[in-house]
């Protein structure tokens, strides 16, 4: 069970409260569809993902960004309970979606940069460090259930 | 062998101008060393390494990470032949530092997120996806040697 200690933890919700997550989602989704372009696989159903442009302003991207970002949400209020936070998902996304474990990492790595761009030099090293531990954390927790 | 469009050129090549590559270098192996603790254990002899502070001021750390970022303008020079660029360089990490070709992928990464903090919203997804891909090729050219 990953341990985070009580600067982690306030690093982590320090930056997450002046986030607007709903941005923040659409714009995580969106350049993991542009990043890595084999993820678009997972969203057939979401129209024109033709160019980063069109997967940017693509309303369903946008929608479901925010989904999987408020669903962080959760994460960052139960960082000590990652696995059970997150079981529920973690079958879904095993029995039904059929999602890689792989790009859990893929996803929590596009986080940390959108961090980036958006903070800064306050985006510190120990600040960095505190949000790697939770994306690799969360992306284990969601990969918990798979069999 | 990855390929680049003359577009993933022109981004990675305009970006590196503007890049101070001393400080850069030291802000992305000292970030290594903050946010893979485990990675430190390649360089016992730079002497104080105990806090993330120690870590970004240590003079070993910035001139070695200077080192490695001039390295890597090599790379920019050479972006259609990286695996020749980094023969020499491959043997020597399997046959003399003996490093998990891993911490390659995630130097890789530090230095994206090191870009994301200098650019902010300049490093769109689209950039970020041209830098991915350099990374993710000098990556995999620095272990063509390993045996």
């Amino acid at each position: 069970m990953v341990h985070f200690t009580a600067e982690e933890k306030a690093a982590v919700t320090s930056l997450w409260s002046k986030m607007n997550v709903e941005e923040a989602g659409g714009e995580a989704l969106g350049r993991l569809l542009v990043v890595y372009p084999w993820t678009q696989r997972f969203f057939d159903s979401f129209g024109n993902l033709s160019s980063p442009s069109a997967i940017l302003g693509n309303p369903k991207v946008k929608a479901h960004g925010k989904k999987v970002l408020t669903s962080f949400g959760d994460a960052i209020k139960n960082m000590d309970n990652l696995k059970t936070t997150f079981a529920k998902l973690s079958e879904l996304h095993c029995d039904k979606l059929h999602v890689d474990p792989e790009n859990f990492k893929l996803l929590g790595n596009v986080m940390v940069i959108i961090l980036a761009t958006h903070f800064g030099k306050e985006f510190t090293p120990e600040v960095q460090a505190a949000w790697q531990k939770l994306v690799s954390a969360v992306a284990i927790a969601l990969a918990h259930k798979y069999h | 062998m990855g390929h680049f469009t003359e577009e993933d050129k022109a981004t990675i090549t305009s970006l590196w101008g503007k890049l101070n590559v001393e400080d850069a270098g030291g802000e992305t192996l000292g970030r290594l060393l903050v946010v893979y603790p485990w990675t430190q254990r390649f360089f016992d002899s730079f002497g104080n390494l105990s806090s993330a502070s120690a870590i970004m001021g240590n003079p070993k750390v910035k001139a070695h990470g200077k080192k490695v970022l001039t390295s890597l303008g090599d790379a920019v020079k050479n972006l259609d032949d990286l695996k020749g660029t980094f023969a020499q360089l491959s043997e020597l990490h399997c046959d003399k530092l003996h490093v998990d070709p891993e911490n390659f992928r995630l130097l890789g990464n530090v230095l994206v997120t090191v870009l994301a903090i200098h650019f902010g919203k300049e490093f769109t997804p689209e950039v970020q996806a041209s830098w991915q891909k350099m990374v993710a090729g000098v990556a995999s050219a620095l272990s063509s040697r390993y045996h």
